[in-house]
């Protein structure tokens, strides 16, 4: 019991008793005393990046898949400001995380020495929480609260900085793990209001056109099942959020697709025409909403969510219900058993009625062309090739849209996008990580020629660690999405959204040490797929040049109530 | 609307900033602040005058309770309570006819002299901001302000409870 530790010990045998097995990291002067005590041991796993946005992005991949808290070290300066926009992606999409980050030793911190930064705060707009440590005593107690305060509520980012004094090998302490943790000032709440959750119950019973609106939340609070079972008693329509796709099975009867911006035209009918809306684990974001001020009129808002702040803060919420999902889904379920209000059934089928009359319209058909490959038939040939059981990760822009339309994700933490921040440059280093978690499993990363560049480098890091990610390019020469705003609302013009330049991506891949393929016709697509689905000892990159001119559709008006929608080039619904 | 939030929370290096950083990221109105430790050492007590309607006020309140380091946030404006501000302010007293008027409006309004030089008086006035305004308003008329210096409010409930129980 006597044992003695090291500041760097410290944090090494912490991170172990807090069950890390990887650390996603960079070296650098301020941290070197840890680096040196991870070299020592073999428990915990570090994973070298080549730049640390990626470590970010890939323990952000890791826990997405996984549910667990992803782990970043990070140097200071440098290391921890390329870690920002990171920092920020988990943020938004309330991802577990601790990222560890060096500091010059706590004599010259504020004297702008080498590799000074103060990434506390940096970072305190974009994280859930932060600690300086400033005694290496208090190491384990600052990471058990960390991680504590990372992974439960609404889960969030929190940073922890290390000044170098304080990793010193050379003084050594008692190891002090509270058995407990005390914190007076934090209590995520956990169960809904008795009396909320009978209002709630109420107003769904008594509902004539119900729709159940989920978000992320679900995904996080792994409350998928208890979802389905809600959806199914009730026989509800169901509509996700782009981060709650896979929170009921895409090929579910009563899911009636995403919402949104490029939802299906069902959802956002559906959510404009409800007397009651739902809201579980979802914020009412401006790309779901559309105008606000026309958002849905007729609807009694039931809103659903462990975040207080997250109620009312852009749509009024009739009936608010602060508490963790899966309390609260099992207190409504419980709710909808011994209530003695029912369902008017012969309403619910009207209600259904007109729900497949907007389904007829069938909003993702989309014209083919001989000579010309269609992103979309690449993602349906995706979801053919891998029976739609891969995990996907994506960047950000026209391919995310059409990957989240057209790959009918089965299971919650399948879907791996950032959909708050819309990082591009995430998909990459974030299907490493979820390759990290699940090495047998197939893991693509659908990405386009603009995204794939913003961190191309970590095809390296890919090489040293044998991630045999697939890596699905839509190359269109453009940064498509960008490109799709200019055509429609720009009356063309394509300021800086072609790129001229682009590298030969499949000599690039290969000087990596990987496969590269190239797809230029509809034609070829089928047996590329098939032999890169087929490789599965190395990292297959297939760029695939799609029609440049395509747009995602269906799109929400400008301005517009949700339901306004474009399913064509120059077609309102 | 103005409103007076009264805010407990950890006493810590950086909680301050997290406060204040909230309001600008937020684009919270911030017309007042104030801070100071409490009886208990391990926790500062902050108050914020903001303006808002009720909607955005709610979210304030939210937003700062969802801070890891607030123990509890408290719109003194929705209760019965008391507001104090501290006023020194430095005015031109040149002449006899200027000095006297000055100590009129000062005795009217409760403020004291509490220093003074060859040509001015420094007044100190603790009342709620809206008589402070009043008062400089008054003052404004009889001289010239040399400095106005103004603490922001602080505020504490009526009656027996105090804000953390």
């Amino acid at each position: 019991m006597n044992e003695q530790y090291n500041g760097s010990e410290l944090v090494v045998k912490a991170l172990k008793d807090l069950d890390v097995q990887f650390i996603f990291g960079y070296p650098g002067g301020s941290v070197l005393d840890l680096y040196d005590a991870l070299f020592e041991q073999t428990d915990i796993e570090h994973v070298l990046v080549r730049h640390e946005q990626a470590a970010t992005h890939m323990a952000d991949g890791y826990s997405r898949a996984t549910g667990k808290t992803g782990v970043v070290l990070a140097t200071s300066g440098p290391g921890a400001t390329n870690c920002i926009t990171g920092i920020a992606t988990a943020y938004m999409d309330s991802i577990p995380m601790v990222v560890l980050s060096g500091q010059v030793p706590s004599n010259l911190i504020g004297d702008d020495a080498f590799q000074e930064t103060d990434i506390v705060g940096c970072s305190r707009p974009i994280v859930k929480h932060s600690f300086n440590c400033r005694n290496a005593e208090d190491i384990p107690s600052i990471l058990s609260k960390a991680f504590y305060l990372a992974s439960s509520g609404r889960p969030g980012p929190v940073v922890v900085e290390l000044p170098k004094d304080v990793l010193n090998p050379q003084i050594k302490f008692k190891y002090n793990m509270p058995a407990e943790l005390e914190m007076r000032t934090y209590n995520p709440n956990t169960k809904g209001h008795g009396k909320q959750i009978k209002k709630a119950v109420e107003a769904i019973l008594s509902a004539k056109k119900l729709v159940i609106y989920s978000g992320g939340g679900i995904i996080l609070s792994n409350t998928s099942d208890k979802l389905t079972e809600l959806v199914e008693k009730l026989n509800a329509p169901i509509t996700n959020t782009l981060m709650g796709l896979g929170g009921i099975s895409g090929s579910h009867p009563n899911f009636i697709g995403m919402l949104g911006m490029h939802g299906s035209l069902e959802a956002n009918k559906a959510m404009a025409n409800a007397d009651v809306i739902l809201a579980l684990g979802a914020r009412f974001d401006d790309r779901v909403t559309n105008n606000v001020s026309k958002f849905c009129p007729n609807a009694k808002i039931v809103h659903v969510d462990v975040d207080p702040t997250s109620i009312s803060k852009t749509i009024q919420a009739h009936i608010p219900v602060v508490g963790c999902l899966d309390t609260v889904i099992e207190q409504i379920l419980e709710g909808v058993s011994q209530s003695n209000v029912s369902i008017d059934r012969s309403a619910q089928e009207a209600w259904w009625n007109e729900i497949t009359g907007w389904r007829a319209k069938n909003c993702l058909s989309y014209d083919t062309e001989k000579d010309k490959l269609k992103p979309q038939t690449v993602i349906e040939k995706l979801y053919e090739i891998t029976n739609g059981n891969a995990y996907v990760t994506s960047d950000v822009g026209q391919h995310q849209m059409f990957a989240a339309q057209y790959y009918p994700f089965k299971k919650p933490r399948q879907w791996i996008n950032s959909g708050g921040l819309g990082t591009m440059g995430f998909g990459l280093p974030a299907a490493m990580g979820v390759k990290v978690a699940f090495p047998s499993d197939d893991v693509v990363c659908v990405t386009g020629d603009g995204s794939i560049q913003m961190n191309i480098q970590e095809l390296s890091t890919c090489l040293q660690y044998g991630l045999n990610v697939k890596v699905v390019s839509l190359n269109n020469r453009s940064l498509g999405m960008v490109r799709q705003w200019q055509d429609m609302l720009y009356g063309g013009r394509h300021s800086s959204s072609y790129m001229e330049s682009l590298p030969d991506f499949v000599a690039l891949a290969e000087s990596y040490g990987h496969v590269g393929i190239r797809v230029d016709h509809p034609d070829e697509l089928d047996d590329a797929m098939q032999k890169a689905f087929s490789i599965t000892d190395r990292l297959v990159f297939l760029d695939i040049r799609v029609d440049e001119s395509e747009h995602v559709y269906p799109m929400q008006i400008k301005h517009g109530a949700i339901d306004e929608m474009w399913l064509k080039k120059g077609v309102k619904a | 609307m103005k409103r007076i939030l009264a805010i407990l929370l950890e006493n810590e290096p950086g909680s301050l900033s997290r406060i204040v950083g909230l309001f600008s990221q937020r684009a919270y109105n911030i017309d007042s602040l104030t801070v100071g430790t409490t009886d208990d050492k391990t926790l500062s007590r902050i108050t914020i005058t903001t303006h808002g309607d009720d909607r955005v006020v709610e979210q304030i309140t939210k937003q700062v309770n969802k801070l890891v380091d607030v123990l509890k946030v408290f719109d003194l404006t929705e209760v019965s309570h008391i507001e104090r501000e501290l006023l020194m302010v430095k005015v031109y007293a040149r002449n006899e006819a200027t000095r006297a008027a000055i100590t009129r409006v000062s005795d009217v309004f409760g403020a004291t002299i509490i220093d003074m030089g060859k040509q001015s008086y420094t007044l100190q006035l603790t009342s709620s901001s809206d008589k402070i305004e009043n008062f400089l308003k008054m003052l404004c008329h009889e001289s010239d302000l040399i400095e106005v210096v103004r603490s922001g409010s602080v505020g504490i409930g009526r009656g027996d409870k105090a804000l953390r129980s």
